[in-house]
This record gives structure tokens, C-alpha cells and sequence, in this order.
């Protein structure tokens, strides 16, 4: 895997430098893409927090399969959908450890919802960042749980058609019904204030796992330029003009 | 001291006994006194118990419990274990040591609760996708169920493959009286360096089966089948029962294995010259000394409760040297002592 240098030239101080908890492995992500912006914000959420040394992240598959090769922290690829599983299975044997999981949304919204829902409603004490881009991107842009009506996908040409493949699911708003989550959150990285804002919420999800609060789970609903066939600032405009329509941000449970 | 117990129990207790310390579970028939008792047990020797919402989620479980680096297991029948054959298949990608227990019922699908073989294809094929192993134990006593799981939790450990426990409803079901042996003390565990606990003072540690790159993903997967290869050379375990002048051994595993010793004393007492070959290693299979029977027994007559399964790796360790006839049941009948006595006297004369 190749590598970057961030090295600022004589008489320059760097400004913008690398959260230490990220290795040199240079992301695999397409261009705009906003899992790089939410693998970083990840990255410097730790650092804030001071727990690389006893933090376990849970790769997916697919786009971010490679996330074990990104941070140096101890990893664990888990199997499509089964995440949160893999997340009980390492808290409940090692309780001190600060367990993440990072899933796209035909992960943890369509082949992993039993083990997502009964994670939450257990209250286990894991951070869950769920990546919501509304498409399946490493397969080649099939329709996600996620997809929005009308939305063209390659098994959609004509259209996510609700009649016949339902409606987007709105997981967070489901898991925010049950009584075992901490915190259930939606957020966005379409622009520099959602940005920030997103930064706080991993924190927060993090922090509550720190204190013992339980089930905590970012939503980012994010975009997949390559897959939607626009370009960075159209996918990120995309964002915030048609999925956050029916996503709309914003904390969905906050148990203090 | 002696204790009377079921097979199921005699499991759970084999397993707290070897240092079982995470449990995961989904309710099944007929392995559920094994579920009662460690929801009972484990927590009491600091241990974690938990009834998952699916057999996928309790192997998952398994999964990151052993990623974390404590000895695990998960155990389920027949139509459970399918359930949990995509974990099974990355738990020996991944190479993490865990033991599963399939008390068999009859199958395909629903099929029923009664006891049968009928999953030895599944246990010691493969079953989940992609070219790997799983070390495959089969008792025929309560005794010997609670000494297998013990045995598995120290060979999966020693070789960072995952072990099935290949039991069936009659065994798991039947009370015998057991002298559990002595619990395996915590710093005769294995240590595992390459567990996920942090990493502090050390590079990070990746548990994962996945490589893009061909060649490198070749590379791993012939050091894991160089370790199948030494396991093959070390491992193999079986019983032979008046075995030294028979003219037909009954081969059998298991249940069938416990019945056909009966069936040896009957034809005995007939004065028939007939003995047992039971296998106690599944995988790796006792072909070798199949092979060297076969060269001084006319006739190796293998009984299953299947349409013949491990009978195929009879007839390949066999390669002609003998006839190999087949005798099973099906459905979860289990034949008695004379019906198969019936058959071996088809094979031969007094």
C-alpha cells in the first residue's frame, strides 16, 4: 500500500498535519469521496480523546475494507453486516477496550439489521459509525436499504420504484424507538459547519463509551460521487438538497 | 469423583473446565440442557453468557471474543450450524482459535429432532466457502464428550484452527456417569500475542482473512494447509475394539460407534470374528490405520446414521484392500444391536 509524507517545506509550520492515530498508508478512496473526510474525523476524534492504545476498530467490506491498513490501532475485519456481533464478542471478553465499528448502510441497514438492532437494544457499550451514502459503491452502485425514491441505480435503471423495493429506511429513527441506545445521531460532511458539527458527535459517541453510557451510533449521510456520476461539489450539493430531505439531521436520542 | 450427567452438561462443564470463559448461544433442540447449564455455570466462574439474537450473531460473537483473545464457544444442531458456517469460514480465515458443538439432528431442513450423522459432510468438507479445515472430534460416551471439548479447546489453540465437537441427539440427551477431569489451570493457556488488546508498546495487530493480492492471499493459504498437513501427521485419534483376528470390523463413529460395540460382543458370543474401528478424529480421519486393517480384514463394514458419509472416506482409505459394504439409517431411526448384527451376517459365516 503506498504511502504519503506530510512534510511542511523550511519556513513553513504546518497548519493542517496528520491526526496521529492515522498510519502513512494513503487512503483508497475515489476523489470527493466523504468516507475520507469521515475517516479522518474518526482519526482526530481518538487523538482528542487519547485512546489509541486501547482502541479496536471493526473493518467492513467493501469501500472502507481497508480501514485496518489506515489507523494504528488494533483492527478486526468483520464479516458483511455482522459488526456489531464482532463488537459484542471483543467488549464483552475485554471490557476495557474502546470498541468501534464503521459500516456502510447495506451493512448495517440491510444484511446486519438483526445484529444492529439487537446490539442497540442490549445497550452494548460499542461506538457504531454508520456511513449512509445510499448506494452499494464497491459493487458497482446497486440500490442500497437506503436508496432514494426515484434514485437511478445500476439494478434501479429506471428508478427506485417504492411499489415494488419499499421505501429508504430510516434507521436511526427505528433505533432511536428502542430503550437500550445511549445515542442515537444523524450528521453530514457536505460542508465545513457540518463538518465540525459531525467531529462533535464522534466525540460525544466516543466519550460515552468511555463513561460506560452504552450503544452509541453516528449516522453520516454521505455521497458517493463515482457511483452518482457527479462531481465532488455536485454530490456534496446533492447531499444537502435531496437526501437530506428525507434524512434530515440532527440528534434522534440523547440519553444523559 | 463421579457425577451423573448428560452429554450436553458434560460438554458445558468440559468447556469451563478447558477455560472457556465466553459463551454464545441461540436456543436449539436437542443441545439445550447444554444452554441451561452454562447460563447457570459460566457467569459463576467469571464468564460471559449470552443468548444471541441468531446463530450468525452468537458465531460472530465467538468471532470477536476470540479475536479478543479468550477461549470461546457457540453450539447448536444441525440446522444451526448451517446458520453459522459464513463465521466458521472466517473464524479459519482468520485463524482464531474457537470450538463449536453440532449435537446432530436429521436433516435436510427442518427434518427433526432425533439423533443422526447426517452432517459429517459439512463438518469435515468444509461447509462454509473456500479451501480450509476444521478439526473434527466425535465421542460415543458422556465421558468422552466432556475429554473432547477439553481436547478441542487445546488443539484449536496449538494450531489456530477452529474445532467442532461432531456429537448427536442420543449423546447429548443420555445421563452416564462422568469423572470430569481436572480443569485445565490459567496459565496452561496458551498466550496469544496476536490477540486484539490495544496496542500499546506494540505495532497494531489485524485479525482479518482478506488479501486483494493473489500471490500473497496463495502464500497464506498454503501455510494454513501446512499446518492442516501437520495436524494430519499428529492428530489422528481412534479406538479398535477385537480388532486383532476379525474377519469383518464394523467402522462407526459416535452414537453408531457406541452401538456397534455392543454389536461386537453379540457376534462374539455367536462366535463370530468381528471387531470395531471407531474413528475419533473426524478430520483429520484415521486413514492410515483404516488402510493397514483393510490389509488383513477381508471385510470393513461401515455403519452410519446417514446415506453414507464418512463411508466415502472409508472406501479412500480403504482403495480396494477389503470389501466396504455400508449399513446406515436414516431420519433419525437409530438401528439396534441385532439389526446391525443382521446385516454383518450378510458378510459373514460362524
Amino acid at each position: 500500500m503506498s504511502t504519503v509524507e506530510a512534510k511542511a517545506p523550511a519556513g513553513f509550520a504546518p497548519v493542517y498535519t496528520r491526526p496521529k492515530s492515522l498510519s502513512a498508508a494513503r487512503f483508497t478512496y475515489c476523489p470527493g469521496c466523504h468516507h475520507g473526510i469521515i475517516t479522518r474525523l474518526l482519526a482526530e476524534a481518538i487523538d482528542e480523546l487519547g485512546i489509541v492504545e486501547r482502541t479496536v476498530g471493526i473493518a467492513p467490506v467493501g469501500c472502507a475494507v481497508f480501514l485496518y491498513e489506515f489507523f494504528r490501532c488494533d483492527f478486526v475485519q468483520a464479516a458483511h453486516g455482522r459488526a456489531c456481533a464482532v463488537a459484542t464478542g471483543i467488549k464483552r471478553a475485554n471490557p476495557d477496550l474502546i470498541v468501534f465499528s464503521y459500516q456502510g448502510d447495506g451493512d448495517l441497514a440491510a444484511i446486519g439489521t438483526a445484529e444492529t438492532v439487537h446490539a442497540a437494544n442490549r445497550g452494548e457499550n460499542i461506538t457504531v459509525i454508520f456511513v449512509n451514502n445510499q448506494i452499494y459503491g464497491m459493487t458497482g452502485g446497486e440500490m442500497a436499504p437506503t436508496t432514494l425514491p426515484g434514485m437511478r441505480t445500476v439494478t434501479t435503471p429506471e428508478g427506485r420504484d417504492v411499489r415494488t423495493t419499499g421505501y429508504p429506511l430510516r434507521m436511526s429513527e427505528m433505533l432511536a424507538q428502542l430503550e437500550g441506545p445511549a445515542y442515537i445521531t444523524r450528521q453530514a460532511v457536505f460542508d465545513v459547519r457540518h463538518v465540525q458539527m459531525a467531529r462533535k458527535a464522534i466525540i460525544k459517541a466516543f466519550q460515552n463509551q468511555i463513561e460506560g453510557k452504552g450503544f452509541s451510533l453516528v449516522e453520516i449521510v454521505a455521497a458517493c460521487p463515482t457511483n452518482l456520476r457527479l462531481s465532488p461539489p455536485e454530490a456534496g450539493r446533492w447531499v444537502a438538497e435531496q437526501a437530506l430531505k428525507y434524512f434530515p439531521l440532527g440528534d434522534l436520542k440523547v440519553r444523559e | 469423583m463421579r457425577v451423573l450427567m448428560r452429554g450436553n452438561e458434560a460438554m458445558a462443564e468440559g468447556a469451563i473446565r478447558a477455560g472457556c470463559r465466553c459463551y454464545f448461544c441461540y436456543p436449539i433442540t436437542p443441545q439445550g440442557e447444554l444452554v441451561e447449564y452454562m447460563a447457570r455455570h459460566l457467569p459463576r466462574h467469571g464468564g460471559v453468557f449470552l443468548q444471541a439474537e441468531s446463530e450468525v450473531a452468537a458465531i460472530n460473537m465467538v468471532y470477536g471474543a476470540a479475536a479478543a483473545g479468550v477461549r470461546t464457544m457457540t453450539s447448536s444442531s444441525s440446522p444451526g450450524i448451517s446458520l453459522k458456517m459464513e463465521g466458521i469460514s472466517y473464524l479459519a480465515g482468520a485463524r482464531l482459535p474457537a470450538v463449536i458443538v453440532n449435537v446432530m439432528r436429521a436433516g435436510p431442513g427442518l427434518g427433526n429432532i432425533a439423533p443422526a450423522q447426517g452432517d459429517y459432510f459439512q463438518a469435515t468438507k468444509g461447509g462454509g466457502h473456500g479451501d480450509y479445515r476444521l478439526i473434527v472430534l466425535a465421542p460415543s460416551t458422556v465421558q468422552e464428550a466432556a475429554e473432547l471439548v477439553m481436547l478441542a479447546f487445546d488443539l484449536s489453540d496449538r494450531y489456530r484452527v477452529p474445532a467442532m465437537i461432531l456429537a448427536d441427539g442420543m449423546l447429548g440427551q443420555m445421563m452416564e456417569p462422568v469423572e470430569l477431569p481436572e480443569p485445565i489451570p490459567p496459565e496452561k493457556i496458551p498466550p496469544r500475542p496476536w490477540a486484539v488488546s490495544g496496542a500499546k508498546g506494540r505495532p497494531p495487530n489485524v485479525i482479518s482473512s482478506f488479501d486483494l493480492d493473489p500471490y500473497r492471499f496463495r502464500e497464506i493459504l498454503r501455510a494454513l494447509w501446512d499446518t492442516y498437513r501437520e495436524i494430519e501427521e499428529k492428530e489422528v485419534r481412534w479406538e479398535e475394539y477385537a480388532t486383532e483376528d476379525a474377519e469383518l470390523v464394523l467402522v462407526a463413529y459416535g452414537t453408531m460407534g457406541r452401538i456397534c460395540r455392543t454389536v461386537v460382543r453379540r457376534a462374539r458370543k455367536e462366535g463370530l470374528r468381528v471387531g470395531l474401528f471407531r474413528p475419533i478424529s473426524l478430520w483429520p480421519f484415521p486413514s492410515e490405520p483404516l488402510r493397514k486393517l483393510a490389509e488383513r480384514v477381508p471385510v470393513l463394514l461401515t455403519v452410519e446414521l446417514s446415506a453414507g458419509q464418512m463411508w466415502e472416506d472409508v472406501r479412500l482409505a480403504v482403495e480396494g484392500r477389503a470389501k466396504t459394504p455400508f449399513y446406515g439409517e436414516l431420519g433419525g431411526v437409530v438401528p439396534t444391536p441385532d439389526e446391525v448384527l443382521r446385516e454383518v451376517k450378510k458378510h459373514v459365516h460362524s
